[in-house]
């Protein structure tokens, strides 16, 4: 809130929030089928040119922009999220939405509880060092 | 050529491996700056958890310049080629929201715990917590100005460290300083990983 607004009772913009609250997009779902594969570094590609879900009149505004989102780059969860600024858990029941309607796909990160293989490693140490 | 060059260059992209590490240490000891030095983008945020009104009940002592809080989970992106790229989260901040934890750290390659000598007890909890879980680690002292410099031994003496975990003098606003820490971290994995098979 700006200075000047301090102290004063009625919100404006910003700090009032936002106009649809998050949840709603969701139809009020908190969770997705798909969410045991929306690591915050999974990666959402939508690859294919022949789809055209603006047309689809189930999906939302907000369906619609994960989906241009991610095909213009490949987009982890975590930057959709901030991207559309909303939060993680919103973002994956949507995520989920898409997947199930084959308009993306996620590609996984390495699985949990296994850590990369060492070549990735050294790849990754010495990409660090040529930074 | 039937197809427009957009659809070419589409299909043959790779998808990216993505990894990612961990930034903890206290409030205020400097995670979004370490982030925000190697990152190629602007740190970005996730998730806004804590308004405004949960300020009043943070201890700022110490770090009184400080003025707003990391209540979310930041985090800064480096592509180390094409199809390699290392994602950097900071974690939140405070106790309370330590279920975020346990999602961050799923996957994660390794940890990088920053600490501030001035409240170096800020770090015990984030140190317990990837020792428990096998998260390979390095405990990145940020030397801020005004603070004491303490050696890396004294450091380790006092958060009681296993031998192996590598205590690194760091500042967090120096890209190449970071990046010694980074890698330092994904040595360790390497080394930890080793020692397992």
């Amino acid at each position: 809130m700006s200075a000047d607004g301090e102290g004063d009772a009625r919100w404006f913009d910003d700090a009032a929030g936002p106009v649809v609250r998050p949840y709603a997009m969701t139809r009020g779902r908190t969770r997705s089928a798909a969410e045991g594969k929306l690591d915050l570094i999974a990666v959402v590609v939508a690859d294919s040119v022949n789809h055209m879900p603006v047309a689809d009149q189930t999906l939302s505004p907000e369906h619609i922009d994960i989906v241009e989102l991610s095909r213009d780059s490949p987009q982890s969860v975590a930057e959709l999220a901030a991207e559309l600024d909303l939060p993680v858990g919103v973002v994956r029941v949507l995520i989920g939405d898409l997947l199930h309607a084959a308009l993306i796909r996620v590609s996984r990160p390495v699985p949990p509880a296994e850590l990369p293989d060492e070549r990735i490693l050294r790849e990754v140490i010495n990409g660090l060092r040529a930074l | 050529m039937v197809y427009g060059h957009s659809d070419m260059g589409r299909s043959h992209v790779v998808d990216p491996i993505t990894l990612k590490i961990l930034v903890a240490g206290g409030f205020g000891a400097g995670k979004t700056t370490l982030v925000g030095a190697v990152s190629e983008i602007k740190p970005l945020r996730t998730e806004e958890l804590l308004s405004e009104a949960g300020r009043p009940v943070d201890d700022i002592a110490g770090v009184e310049a400080k003025t707003t809080t990391t209540v979310a989970m930041d985090f800064g992106r480096i592509t180390l080629r094409e199809d390699l790229v290392l994602y950097l989260f900071g974690t939140p901040g405070q106790d309370r929201f330590w279920f975020l934890w346990d999602e961050l750290a799923t996957g994660a390659l390794g940890a990088v715990v920053l600490a501030d000598t001035r409240r170096l007890e800020d770090c015990f909890a984030a140190v317990d917590y990837f020792e428990r879980r096998g998260i390979a680690f390095t405990v990145a002292v940020n030397c801020f100005q005004g603070a004491n410099r303490y050696p890396e031994d004294a450091v380790r003496d006092a958060l009681d460290l296993d031998p192996g975990t590598p205590v690194i003098l760091c500042d967090a606003r120096e890209r190449e300083s970071v990046k010694s820490v980074l890698i330092s971290v994904v040595e360790h994995a390497m080394m930890a990983s080793a020692a397992r098979r």
